[in-house]
């Protein structure tokens, strides 16, 4: 096949950037006249292989191996390379997922083959795909290109594509092999645990109130929970005003934290970094004050204003306040 | 225990970025540089790894124009012992196989038991050159790290997976980690520090150019996705107009 697409589990189903991951395999598929097909591994390959069926894909290859039952990236990059080192693709597909940026950047290692990362968007010039990628902190944006002869490693950021965009099918389904040394895997991982169980549930919430970095100090945070409380919403945080301890990470929205959609986020002081964005793109109003006119976050802002939060929020919560009364 | 800390020297968070007349990069005239963020925080853990064990060595390693010395002087000035400062001046250069590349020999002929990176440049942000270093020189990789735990042969990192999840995982040394930002508090340098930081050693190699596998084709300004009302204004002008906005059109007052 010429496209393989390679899908991870999360809690027994297929990740959804898997499914965003065969949405824009099926889209190369079309546009370049190239065959397509998956790739599931690990310890629930069978159940994997099943849902994967479910698309319209050439085939599903599926690899059940005792050493991959749990992730490794020992195990998982070496089983991967020998799927296309037998397969031979040209483009090899995933979603950004933390477990591929745990071993597909040694899988391009071993392959001696580019990993073109996180990319927005593709779309075919001349018979060749050119790979869109924010840089400089979502500031600016680049097309890339691959050059060279294949296989290429190419991986979408989160809703890059929509998974409900994948085509439905029915695709037979393949059993392959790998060759795994016990002594290849030289890591061992504990089960995965939650930090703050029971912690703060943004998901629900109709109204967020997040800071980021230009919040400035600690000693400015009561200024937020004020006008929070005033808006009757959840406080929330970009991933520099927990690293700096202001506030607990359970507040964190983004990649490694919660993903919310509320009627209302209010962006104060947030430059919008991929890995906050893809965790509230969805909301249904953003609304944003931030100094910087150039902050990303204004792209994707219904409401922007380039102001001094630190002077606006007091004036917004007393307003709010007024009105309440 | 004997530590390389991959720095990288990227634009400021509140640099200014012009899009170069050739459209492959910014204009660097302009940019005002700083340590990479995440790279921060790794020098920080090597150093308190050190610190803990009494003995050891923290090396600062630094790929980049001759510009790069002073963020290398930085690190230096913070408590690594000694640089080796890879000398390249294609700014270009996107392939993390390329960057990995120059970083290969100079670090094997060290035999380092820990190579440190940052989890990503603020500049490409490609998020690979570590883990594939790692590969390259035949180490135990681990990526996005929130906590470690040094023992004889063995590093126990703590992992951050997607949504609130961890992971501790064992690995044998020599390995090369993928460091996360806030795991530490990143020290400022001490004026002692930056004093002695002029006598330590800066190694300089001069780096080679090879093909790279992906290539920028253009640099542009993101596109908007949504139709941005800008409201303008003194603060009370603006507070009144959000006040309406929150009202008739958000619906949440």
């Amino acid at each position: 096949m010429d496209i393989l697409i390679v899908l991870e589990e999360s809690n027994g189903q297929i990740h959804r950037m898997g499914l965003e991951s065969i949405a824009a395999g099926q889209r190369l598929s079309d546009e370049m006249g190239l065959t397509a097909g998956a790739l599931v591994l690990g310890g629930n390959a069978d159940g994997l292989a099943d849902q994967a069926s479910k698309y319209q894909l050439g085939e599903v290859l599926k690899v059940k191996d005792a050493l991959l039952e749990s992730y490794s990236a020992d195990g998982y990059s070496e089983a991967v390379k020998q799927i296309i080192d037998q397969e031979n693709p040209t483009y090899v597909l995933f979603g950004h997922t933390y477990q591929v940026r745990d071993y597909v950047p040694r899988l391009s290692a071993k392959l001696n083959k580019p990993f073109l990362v996180d990319n927005i968007a593709i779309r075919v010039e001349n018979g060749q795909p050119i790979f869109t990628k924010q840089m400089f902190n979502a500031k600016l944006s680049a097309d890339v290109k691959a050059n060279g002869s294949g296989p290429f490693l190419v991986s979408f950021q989160s809703a890059a594509f929509s998974m409900d965009a994948a085509v439905a099918g029915s695709a037979s389904i393949r059993e392959s092999t790998v060759q795994l040394d016990a002594a290849m895997i030289r890591t061992k991982s504990e089960p995965p645990f939650q930090e703050e169980a029971g912690g703060v549930d943004l998901t629900s919430a109709d109204i967020i109130v997040s800071i980021g970095r230009g919040i400035g100090k600690e000693e400015n945070i009561p200024l937020a929970v004020e006008l929070c409380k005033a808006l009757g919403g959840e406080l929330a945080a970009s991933r520099p005003v927990v690293d700096s301890g202001w506030l607990p990470s359970a507040h964190q929205i983004g990649s490694s934290g919660q993903s919310v959609s509320p009627k209302l986020y209010l962006a104060l002081g947030i430059s919008g970094a991929i890995q906050h964005v893809v965790g509230m793109k969805g909301s249904k109003n953003i609304v944003t004050i931030n100094k910087d006119p150039d902050a990303p976050i204004f792209e994707i802002s219904d409401y922007g204003v380039v102001g001094d939060i630190l002077e606006i929020i007091p004036k917004l919560t007393e307003a709010i306040q007024a009105l309440k009364n | 225990m004997k530590i390389a800390v991959l720095i990288k020297q990227v634009p400021g968070a509140e640099s200014p970025l012009q899009i170069s007349s050739d459209q492959k990069w910014v204009d660097e005239s302009a940019v005002a540089y700083v340590m990479n963020e995440s790279d921060n925080y790794a020098l920080e853990e090597a150093l308190q790894i050190k610190e803990a064990h009494g003995e050891g060595e923290v090396v600062a390693v630094s790929l980049g124009p001759e510009r790069v010395q002073k963020t290398v002087r930085e690190a230096l000035a913070k408590g690594a012992d000694r640089a080796i400062h890879i000398k390249m001046d294609t700014v270009e250069a996107i392939d993390p196989l390329v960057t990995a590349g120059h970083f290969k020999n100079p670090l094997e002929e060290e035999n380092f038991d820990l190579i440190f990176t940052g989890l990503q440049s603020d500049d490409l942000g490609m998020g690979q050159t570590g883990v594939i270093l790692g590969e390259m020189l035949g180490m135990t990789t681990a990526s996005l790290v929130m906590a470690t735990e040094v023992s004889a042969g063995n590093i126990k990192v703590k992992r951050e997976l997607e949504a609130g999840w961890f992971q501790w995982v064992s690995l044998s040394l020599p390995a090369s980690i993928t460091i996360q930002s806030g795991l530490n508090t990143p020290r400022y340098p001490s004026l002692k520090g930056i004093m002695g930081a002029k006598k330590k050693e800066i190694k300089v190699i001069e780096g080679e150019g090879t093909d790279a596998g992906q290539s920028m084709v253009k640099m542009y300004l993101p596109q908007s996705e949504k139709q941005t009302v800008m409201i303008e204004g003194s603060a009370d002008q603006v507070v009144e107009k959000l006040m309406d906005a929150f009202r008739n059109n958000v619906n949440v007052l």
